[in-house]
């Protein structure tokens, strides 16, 4: 009977017992049409298709990759920490080399999840493609990971979290942010100083089609990948792109996801956004664990697919490809850029207000990073909340040099508790997170 | 009185049971190549001296379908599917006459292509031509909307001697195992129908009117004429038969790990409040992963007769059967000469059994005694390995709620029974090493007749309500019904409840069989598009669990009573 080519491992985890609200997009019902689908075609009785339980993350797990205002328990439910589970535990059985790829389809997604996090935003609480690749750092040696989001958000969170990290290759590619939440995602957005051109934003114009989306794949994902040379590679495989999305403007398909999943061959996916949960969802999720599988996708097509009628402009078509050169050409040129964007041992410092919407607060940050040439440098966030907390964050970086650990250390003994609800520690290279209060 | 038999591999087993207790049982050897004689056999032996009329049930459990299907002795059948977007449809099929036809229906039971009359009329002159008398008609979704299978078996009809659809074989989604099951079914039709139409006349002959019920490879019974429409539900239900007949042993508030102990293998099997577990799909017989429900159980390659060898200065319990014991005249060293060597089994030839022992303990440096104690040891070992593998699995396994994953049931072995041939000789050790209380079930060579004997009907039913579109479906029992925007999930449980009983009483229930209905799954959705509600789904599955019939709970089981 049937046979995967390349071992793959699922998890599933629907939540079907929580939802945001009742009407509210991230509700019980949103992959339950996908189960049928999975289910009907008989996905875990496919030799080499295993199904695997998520597993639930610790505080320590979500240490790694945020700080939580005021506190883990508070901002999350156990829904995100078992959605989070599921892309560990695939991440797990990828390590101990049960899968050569697997695919978290669970929910609520992470993806808008900041390093700082004081609650919603986008419906996502904390990041599950950053804990995940932080745990793989601290317990299995992974250095270079390349993240690719194809959601049609900007996955601004994860954005955020490795801005300065230049071991971490961060590529989104979505839907215009002058068109789309959460209102960014710009080519010029390429990083920090120690960081530039390891972030890459590619927003694509509304009605982009697969044409457009494997286009990116091809000559500007793909290159830098083998450019960067990543020890593995994550999708944030958000599947709103979708023609009969409800909250975006795409025509992407199941087939042209199937292709991009194949150009791709992500070591790990984990579903992010995607509300079509009728017309996209089955036909997509199907798409991308066969196309990881191995196995043959050309059936999986959507009963109203109409190629014709998903045909992108030649306006988009020349559109997409100078943001490509754009990107490449940054890209290319990030060693300069780097050195072009500040003194090494200078702290720079940046302002800025963050909305988050699913919770209804507002977040201003003052954020001081210690320009860098020897590690992603060490980085002070003042962030405020209102209604909320104003804490102090100090983060020491995976890989950091010995001048950004003791900066880091220094600002961490030498804050006042006085001025600060909370004042956070993350230290990376050991492992550890420590937590000042009055 | 109530007759239970349970044809095996070699041994065709048959008890004779009242409501006061174990009466009598009488063991004949198996003939594979004529079951019904072996049936027969069987029975005229027991009743000898007992009057027909006395017997009110008799329940069968045959090899019948499982080893045609194992040796691929079945009908040819012909294969037609409708399948829509997705895998490939043409990947499942493994039979010569498979023909996929236009139409499509989606998951919430939508139609999203239409059938073609005429290339349905095309594919019914070729399998005609081709001499196919057995057609199976199975749908993509067909279990959220039938009407593609059901046009197309009309279209089919009066053709053929006998079409089996696949909406029918389970509520369950699976597209490939739907197609194997209803194929299962096409393929062993004839050979059931005509075995226990004979086997039914011979026994009106003797004067034996009880009803005949069969056994199911889920552990329950259902009565002779329902299992036509569904005779593939029989497969390996021999398995089941060893398991029901445990339950007398097990207690409610203990998990109990049944462990059936033969030459070959150890079968494996789990008990929560006196009730086995299920496979959450079905059966896997052969070469199908199929949809028939059955009880869960996990078969291991080691037992009695498994050949103990030394590799590399250790001792290695093979998976392999090399004959039978040395004490049996075999030819190497097995646990059983172990058991017969250190006399705890009176049969047996003990010198040749300390021949066996002896080769073992010059490779190993080992005094006889210790030898055959460490061989019994090894083999406890390994069977309880196995068997908190398959617990911890059974723990492990997804779930799909919040709810669940926090509080979901684990399984916590407090008790292990123990059948087959070494079991009573066997259940010190384990329980020594597992530390778990440990008995070997009384009568155990014939629990497996005594299983089948006391084996309650069990069936179970899915329901799909869905206000949206205003219909709530049980189509596995061709059930459908236009509801209102007020349903509610009691209105769910109220219909599923009426639907499985008739189903139940279909398969030849007894009333008193109705009161162990249980819900297994009860879910709701709002659907909501665009921000607004436009309705709900509710999902529902119910059953009459796996058990024992009523009435029998005082049946003694001591040794005495055998005489
Ligand atoms: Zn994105
Ligand atoms: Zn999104
Ligand atoms: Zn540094």
């Amino acid at each position: 009977m049937l046979k995967a080519k390349n071992k793959t491992g699922l998890v599933f985890f629907p939540a079907f017992d929580w939802a945001i609200d009742p009407i509210h997009p991230e509700r019980e019902e949103r992959l339950l049409y996908t189960q049928d689908q999975v289910e009907e075609e008989g996905i875990f009785d496919i030799e080499g298709i295993l199904e695997y339980k998520p597993e639930i993350v610790t505080i320590e797990d979500i240490r790694r990759a945020h700080f939580c205002v005021p506190d883990e328990k508070t901002i999350t439910t156990e829904s995100h920490l078992i959605s989070a589970g599921g892309a560990m535990a695939i991440a797990k059985a990828v390590m101990r080399k049960e899968v050569e790829t697997g695919f978290a389809l669970v929910r609520p997604p992470g993806h808008h999840s900041m390093r700082v996090s004081h609650g919603g935003r986008g419906f996502c609480h904390i990041n599950m493609e950053a804990i995940m690749v932080e745990y793989l750092r601290s317990k299995h040696g992974i250095k270079r990971v390349a993240i690719v989001d194809t959601d049609c958000h900007h996955g601004d969170g994860t954005n955020n979290i490795y801005w300065h990290d230049p071991n971490v290759l961060f590529i989104s590619m979505h839907q215009d942010g002058r068109t789309m939440y959460p209102g960014s995602g710009f080519p010029n957005e390429l990083g920090g100083p120690n960081a530039m051109g390891t972030n890459l934003n590619i927003p694509l114009p509304p009605e982009t089609s697969a044409e457009g989306y494997l286009y990116i794949m091809e000559n500007t994902v793909m290159p830098a990948i083998a450019d960067f040379k990543p020890d593995i590679i994550v999708n944030s495989a958000g599947q709103d792109n979708h023609y009969t999305d409800p909250l975006t403007n795409m025509n992407f398909s199941a087939q042209g996801y199937a292709e991009l999943t194949t150009m791709l061959k992500p070591d790990i996916a984990v579903l992010e956004g995607g509300y079509s949960i009728e017309g996209a969802l089955p036909y997509v999720n199907l798409g991308i664990i066969l196309a990881m599988a191995g196995l043959d996708y050309s059936g999986v097509i959507e009963p109203d697919f109409n190629p014709e009628k998903l045909r992108q402009s030649q306006a988009i078509t020349d559109k997409i490809k100078s943001v490509s050169e754009e990107i490449n050409y940054s890209f290319q040129r990030r060693e300069e850029l780097r050195e072009r964007a500040g003194e090494h041992g200078e702290i720079q410092q940046k302002v800025r207000e963050i909305y988050y919407d699913t919770d209804n607060l507002y977040e201003r940050q003052n954020e001081k990073i210690r320009v860098c040439r020897d590690c992603g440098g060490a980085l002070e966030i003042d962030s405020k909340a209102t209604p909320g907390h104003h804490i102090l964050a100090v983060h020491i970086p995976h890989q950091a040099c010995n001048e950004c650990i003791e900066t880091g250390y220094d600002i961490f003994d030498k804050a006042d508790t006085k001025k600060y609800d909370k004042i956070f520690l993350q230290d990376r290279p050991k492992d550890i997170y420590k937590i000042k209060e009055n | 009185m109530i007759i239970g038999l349970d044809v095996g591999g070699t041994h065709t087993d048959v008890v004779l049971l009242s409501n006061k207790g174990f009466i009598k049982k009488v063991k004949v050897l198996t003939n594979p190549s004529d079951l019904f004689n072996t049936v027969l056999t069987g029975i005229t032996e027991l009743l000898k001296g007992i009057s027909p009329e006395s017997i009110k049930k008799i329940i069968l459990s045959t090899t019948l379908t499982t080893n045609a299907v194992v040796q691929q002795n079945v009908n040819p059948v012909g294969i037609v599917v409708s399948s829509g977007p997705g895998i490939q449809a043409e990947l499942f099929g493994n039979v010569k006459h498979y023909y996929k036809v236009k139409g499509a229906i989606d998951h919430r039971g939508r139609e999203t292509e239409n059938i073609n009359k005429q290339e349905i009329e095309d594919v019914a002159k070729k399998l005609k031509k081709a001499g196919i008398e057995y057609v199976a008609v199975v749908g993509k979704f067909s279990v959220r909307n039938p009407s593609h299978e059901i046009v197309i078996k009309r279209i089919l009809n009066k053709q053929f001697k006998k079409i089996f659809m696949g909406h029918n074989v389970s509520g369950n989604l699976n597209f490939p195992r739907r197609i194997a099951t209803a194929h299962l079914n096409a393929a062993v039709y004839s050979m059931h129908k005509e075995f226990f139409t004979a086997i039914k006349a011979s026994l009106d002959k003797k004067g034996i009117n009880a009803p005949i019920q069969v056994l199911k490879s889920d552990g329950g019974t259902m009565s002779l004429d329902a299992s036509l429409e569904i005779p593939a539900r029989t497969v390996l239900s021999g398995p089941a038969a060893s398991i029901i007949g445990s339950i007398p042993h097990a207690e409610g508030n203990k998990d109990t790990l049944v462990l059936d102990i033969g030459g070959t293998t150890t079968d494996i099997a789990i008990l929560v409040n006196k009730t086995p577990l299920l496979e959450p799909l079905g059966i896997k017989i052969g070469i199908y992963k199929s949809l028939i429900r059955s009880l869960k159980t996990y078969s291991k390659g080691i037992g009695g007769d498994s050949f103990v060898n030394v590799q590399e200065g250790t001792l290695v319990i093979g998976h392999e059967r090399k004959g039978p014991a040395m004490a049996f005249g075999g030819l190497y060293p097995t646990p059983t000469d172990a058991i017969v060597y250190l006399g705890m089994m009176e049969a047996g030839d003990k010198k040749l059994a300390e021949q066996g022992i002896a080769q073992i303990a010059n490779q190993l440096n080992l005094s006889l005694d210790d030898t055959a104690n460490l061989i019994v040891k090894t083999t406890c070992n390994q069977i309880l390995d196995h068997s908190m593998k398959m617990v911890e699995r059974i723990n492990k396994k997804p779930v799909y709620t919040v709810h669940e994953f926090m509080e979901g049931y684990k399984i916590k072995v407090e008790k292990i029974l123990l059948l087959g041939g070494p079991a009573e000789y066997l259940a010190q050790q384990i329980e020594e090493i597992s530390g778990i209380e440990t008995s070997a079930v009384p009568l155990s060579s014939v629990a497996n007749a005594i299983g089948a004997a006391l084996a309650r009907t069990t069936c179970e039913v899915s329901l799909i309500a869905d206000t949206e579109q205003g219909i709530a479906t049980i189509h596995e029992e061709d059930y459908a019904e236009p509801i209102s925007n007020s349903y509610t999930e009691k209105d769910a449980i109220e219909t599923a409840y009426t639907i499985l009983k008739e189903k139940a009483r279909g398969l030849g229930a007894n009333e008193d069989e109705l009161k162990e209905i249980e819900v297994i799954e009860s879910q709701s959705f709002n659907i909501v598009r665009n921000f607004s509600p436009k309705g709900k789904i509710f999902r529902m599955k119910i059953q009459i669990k796996p058990g024992l019939i009523n009435g029998f709970e005082k049946m003694k089981f001591d040794k005495a009573a055998l005489n």
